[in-house]
């Protein structure tokens, strides 16, 4: 018979090491699956990793579709190690975008250069507030906060549909359910021209640079490094835990919302029913495939972006299945787990009994 | 001033390279590309699957001289301009965006690609190489609200809604307004579900709905999913946007089927005889655009011939689904007897007509 027994010393290394291999499993896995589906299998990879960025436009997308990713995995993951589990980024993403569009809204045609900044400000309450909620409910009530956090996303869906459909709706738009196209003083600069690529790649630099020195040269890092590992021991040495939770919970809120706001004031240009194709939810899987550090993140963002912009490349250039891309990011994320497995474990046989 | 000079010869050099490589490669009797962007998967058997049956339809006939790429399942959101652009930069010379949401996305993408021409399904912005083109549903609604008002025996109509936009609104307010002149104590209960395509969430709306007591079910939602609660549950309902009897044998009374397969063909023609301009189009079941699905073994023959009747006077011109009288929720008449509403105020329909529960979202 055979069991798993942990093992006294994890390898590090292999640790870190550990989504590179789940990486090179995946396009194992997936060269058989281009060679299954009777697809030639080079191409397919050209098509799905390498022909997306192969321009400057295509290298801009990724940052567009990775900025969000990377801005919220690294709030996340600061949040997860202090185990507070946030797992309702896309509610506070929504929040800080409807809170952002208010203000250019409510400043519409008025060409000033405080329009931009305070709609980031905007956002950034509106995040933190949405997730405070959660963190009051923990830390006065004890309630469990991924079922708080997760339900109020589906409050923060319904609410943005309200908006648009009436408060915010585009007056001169035929009722359609949008607001009006933002003037140029409250879209974000782009930073490459020709391009999409917005401000909000250039912070996601900056949040994970800060993310890796809060958690490295930080008392405020190492308080929430000890919660998560052994909140006894935070006790002990008079870290409060109610406090940890609600830094990591506005933290996470405020990046989350931030990063919805770069969506409405960037890409799109106004407010929509949907503002993000979850990256809320996409951001806790780029959070644990970065192995919860900065870093980490930033890489697993790219790679999660990439698989996107792959799979639409793949269906425009080969007609691959869309559920290609689903298939990929499955594998990537199973290899990982695999080899966290075999990290922290070892396969022993037993003797039957 | 030399390396200037140097420059603009060398940039002279790359571009007429350039411009006759393109030229070249147009000359030389390429394939036509279309693309299509879908909102939905090309299996859910509604809305983005008829799209695709479309663009079967324009393979078919023009055979190697096209070539078709779809892209499915495309967020309305940031993500469409992207996949528009690309489509555009990847050689394609008509593109088709089925979805409302893909509105302004398309605009954007359509100024930077001045040679190549967009197609916008549902929405009203156009421009120099943008046409729009949408289908008058609510002629179809109002063919099945006749058939619900005859057949209902719980006098409510449970109606499966997506997003309160004016096509949906002007869909309830049809159905309603043509089941109401057959049978005026008849109601029509309003789910939103806020998706277009959730197989999920439109069940759990058709079992509430049932719950409440309706005994017929319609829906403005993509997939097949109430038709089949319905079909377990011993009610009625009208498939969408295609034929779903196979999903529902029994429950099925007809469908509203969207056949785009001619106009789909239509444009491409004009695109490949260099004939194409921008326009709006709006076309009903008089040219076929609106279409239905064979009538079920349960519509009585009195149920059909009335059927029959709204479909031929829709055809002739003698009948209009927004023909007065027509009174608001509260009972006032807002259309007089013999008035049309019409179309600028149908495309920007925010209101209930009589029957209708509930308030719409605003």
């Amino acid at each position: 018979m055979i069991a798993l027994q942990r093992r006294a010393n994890p390898s590090q290394l292999m640790g870190y090491l550990a989504p590179l291999i789940a990486f090179a499993l995946t396009l194992l896995a997936g060269l058989l699956l281009f060679a299954l589906l009777g697809v030639p299998v080079f191409e397919a990879f050209h098509a799905f990793f390498i022909e997306p960025i192969s321009s400057l436009y295509g290298l801009a997308e990724l940052g567009v579709k990775a900025a969000p990713l990377i801005i919220i995995g690294v709030a996340l993951s600061i949040g997860f190690r202090a185990q507070v589990w946030n797992i309702g980024a896309e509610g506070q993403l929504i929040l800080g975008g409807i809170f952002g569009a208010a203000v250019a809204l409510y400043f519409y045609e008025v060409d000033a250069w405080f329009v931009l900044p305070l709609m980031i400000l905007a956002s950034l309450v509106g995040g933190m507030l949405w997730a405070s909620v959660p963190a009051l409910l923990k830390t006065r009530f004890n309630v469990n906060e991924i079922l708080t956090s997760l339900m109020l996303t589906y409050v923060a869906v319904l609410l943005l549909s309200w908006l648009v459909s009436g408060p915010m709706r585009d007056p001169d738009g035929f009722n359609f359910p949008e607001s009006r196209l933002f003037h140029d003083a409250a879209l974000l600069p782009r930073i490459l021209s020709g391009t999409r690529l917005h401000m909000g790649a250039l912070v996601a630099i900056g949040v994970v640079v800060a993310g890796w020195l809060l958690l490295s040269r930080t008392l405020l890092g190492f308080a929430l490094r000890v919660n998560g590992a052994a909140p006894r021991a935070g006790v002990h040495a008079g870290f409060s835990q109610n406090r940890l939770v609600w830094v990591a919970l506005l933290l996470g809120g405020g990046c989350a919302g931030v990063a919805g706001l770069f969506e409405v004031a960037g890409p799109i240009g106004q407010l929509l029913p949907t503002i993000s194709p979850g990256y809320g939810f996409t951001a806790i899987i780029v959070a644990f495939l970065g192995r919860l550090h900065p870093v980490g993140v930033l890489f697993a963002g790219l790679v999660m972006a990439l698989s996107y912009l792959g799979g639409e490349s793949a269906q425009i250039t080969l007609n691959l299945p869309l559920a290609v891309t689903g298939v990929f990011q499955g594998m990537l994320l199973f290899f990982l787990l695999a080899t966290d497995v075999l990290i922290n474990y070892r396969i022993i046989r037993k003797q039957a009994s | 001033m030399s390396i200037n000079a140097n420059l603009k010869r060398a940039l002279t050099v790359v571009a007429a390279a350039t411009l006759s490589a393109i030229t070249f490669s147009a000359s030389a009797a390429d394939p036509t590309k279309v693309g299509f962007v879908y909102v939905g998967p090309v299996g859910d058997h509604g809305w983005t699957y008829r799209h695709d049956i479309g663009r079967q339809a324009i393979e078919a006939e023009f055979g190697d001289a096209v070539e078709t790429t779809f892209v499915e399942s495309v967020p309305e959101g940031a993500d469409a301009e992207r996949v528009i652009r690309k489509l555009a930069s990847t050689g394609h010379d008509l593109i088709f965006t089925t979805s409302f949401g893909y509105m302004n996305p398309t605009i954007k993408a359509a100024k930077d690609f001045p040679n190549v021409k967009f197609e916008h399904a549902t929405g009203y912005k156009r421009g120099d190489n943008v046409s729009t083109y949408s289908a008058r549903f609510y002629e179809g609604r109002a063919v099945l609200g006749t058939m619900a008002g005859m057949m209902t025996k719980t006098n409510t109509i449970g109606y499966i809604a997506s997003f309160p936009i004016p096509e949906v609104v002007r869909g309830i307010n049809a159905f309603t307004i043509a089941m109401r002149k057959v049978n005026p104590s008849a109601e029509v209960k309003v789910v939103w579900v806020n998706t277009w395509y959730d197989p999920g969430k439109e069940a759990d709306a058709a079992k509430a709905l049932i719950d409440q007591g309706v005994d017929i079910i319609t829906q403005h939602t993509d997939s097949p999913a109430p038709l089949q609660v319905a079909e377990e549950r011993g009610v009625m309902g009208f498939g969408q946007a295609s034929d779903m009897s196979a999903f529902a044998p029994k429950a099925q009374l007809t469908s509203i089927i969207d056949d785009w397969d001619p106009y789909y063909i239509k444009r491409t023609k004009a695109v490949i005889d260099g004939t194409w301009e921008s326009m709006d189009t709006w076309e009903g079941i008089s040219t076929g655009m609106v279409g239905f699905a064979e009538y079920g073994d349960a519509v009585p023959e009195d149920v059909k011939a009335a059927a029959d009747v709204v479909r031929e006077g829709i055809v002739a011109g003698t009948m209009h689904p927004f023909e007065g009288p027509i009174n608001n929720q509260q009972g006032e008449q807002i259309v007089g007897a013999g008035e049309i509403i019409d179309d600028g105020v149908l495309l920007g329909m925010n209101y209930y007509v009589e029957g209708v529960q509930g308030d719409l979202p605003k």
